[in-house]
């Protein structure tokens, strides 16, 4: 996990019908911790910008597909 | 028909040249909304005077080979009427 | 008035042929989040908002046409060659049955595109966190559009889309906070 993503770990009841996931995450990205951008913020070369999606590394939000992120557990705890 | 016979929309150097001018509007896009919220910073504001300029030249330079970028009088023509002419960008 | 630009914002590429994904990608497309809903949002509130505020909500609606062209290029690239029974075999039979390879707005569900999607209350605030709201939905969406799909050039372009989210939520959080300035109040640097 990296410092854009949290974690949290849901409730499993044995009453569950399926495996459970037991780490479930979401993410916090670089906007929610800003606030109001400072000026001079280093920056992207052009090309690099427009393959980020953004002019700073500050404000990059690199996404990991959940699938890669959370995995199905084994049975009940 | 082409400005320039030895050039064709979608070869090789198009992509090339399109996705430099891409970069460069890109920066100008992300200074543009920068400077809506922060309209004091006048180093973004001398970057983006640059970056006009330097827009305005790879712009002429790749309609030149390729034909015009905008409508309603915002780039030439060559003959015959080349804004017809595909691709258009979701073609590419 | 606008102006056409005849370019992308982003190269969009679709690596393989996956019709199923065009109808998962019609949720930005004319979906309750999507770039139309966001572009008519802002433009809208252009009209109701302090002057401070206006060249942002121009720019970023704007720019949302931008990405809702970028959305109809996968759209468009991922049903043209797709056959009849390629498009019924992605969900997308009754599309066909109305629409054939025509793009329409709706979203993922095939729901047409309505106005209610579009929020206008008049108060500056509660429209910018409209705003902010809609922009981290939008983001979520994209995140979603990214798990269902493992064609890497799809998913540039949404990463590129999500990305873009992430830096309109923070434009606007800025604008929240000029206007919570005091009036003509001067700032010092």
């Amino acid at each position: 996990m990296d410092s854009q993503t949290r974690v949290y770990f849901p409730y499993v009841s044995p009453h569950d019908p399926c495996p459970p996931i037991r780490v479930k995450s979401y993410y916090v990205p670089p906007q929610l911790f800003i606030g109001f951008q400072p000026e001079n913020l280093p920056q992207f070369s052009p090309m690099e910008a427009l393959m980020h999606g953004t002019l700073w590394p500050a404000l990059y939000s690199p996404y990991v597909p959940t699938g890669q992120r959370e995995r199905r557990g084994e049975g009940h705890s | 028909m082409n400005a320039n016979p030895h050039t064709r929309p979608g070869d090789e150097q198009y992509m090339e040249m399109l996705t430099q001018l891409q970069a460069v509007d890109f920066v100008l896009c992300e200074l543009n909304l920068y400077l809506d919220t922060h309209p004091n910073d006048a180093n973004a504001i001398e970057q983006y005077n640059e970056l006009v300029q330097q827009r305005w030249h790879m712009a002429n330079e790749f309609e030149t080979l390729y034909g015009p970028l905008m409508n309603l009088g915002h780039s030439y023509s060559g003959y015959p009427w080349q804004w017809n002419d595909a691709p258009w960008p979701w073609q590419v | 008035m606008w102006i056409y630009e005849k370019k992308l914002q982003y190269p969009v590429r679709v690596g393989k042929c996956d019709v199923r994904m065009a109808k998962f990608l019609m949720e930005q497309y004319g979906g309750a989040d999507g770039e139309l809903a966001a572009a008519l949002r802002y433009l809208n509130q252009r009209y109701t908002i302090p002057d401070k505020v206006i060249g942002l909500l121009t720019d970023i609606g704007t720019e949302e046409f931008a990405h809702l062209e970028m959305i109809a290029t996968m759209v468009y690239k991922l049903t043209k060659d797709a056959t009849m029974e390629e498009l019924e075999a992605a969900g997308l039979g009754a599309h066909y049955a109305n629409h054939d390879r025509a793009l329409f707005y709706e979203n993922a569900g095939g729901v047409p595109f309505t106005a209610t999607y579009i929020q206008a209350k008049g108060d500056p605030i509660a429209d910018l966190y409209e705003d902010i709201a809609a922009e981290e939905k939008a983001r979520a969406t994209y995140q979603w559009l990214i798990d269902m799909t493992d064609d890497v050039d799809i998913q540039d372009g949404l990463k590129y889309l999500r990305e873009r989210e992430v830096v309109h939520s923070l434009r606007f959080r800025e604008a929240v906070e000029i206007l919570k300035e005091e009036q003509g109040r001067k700032k010092f640097f």
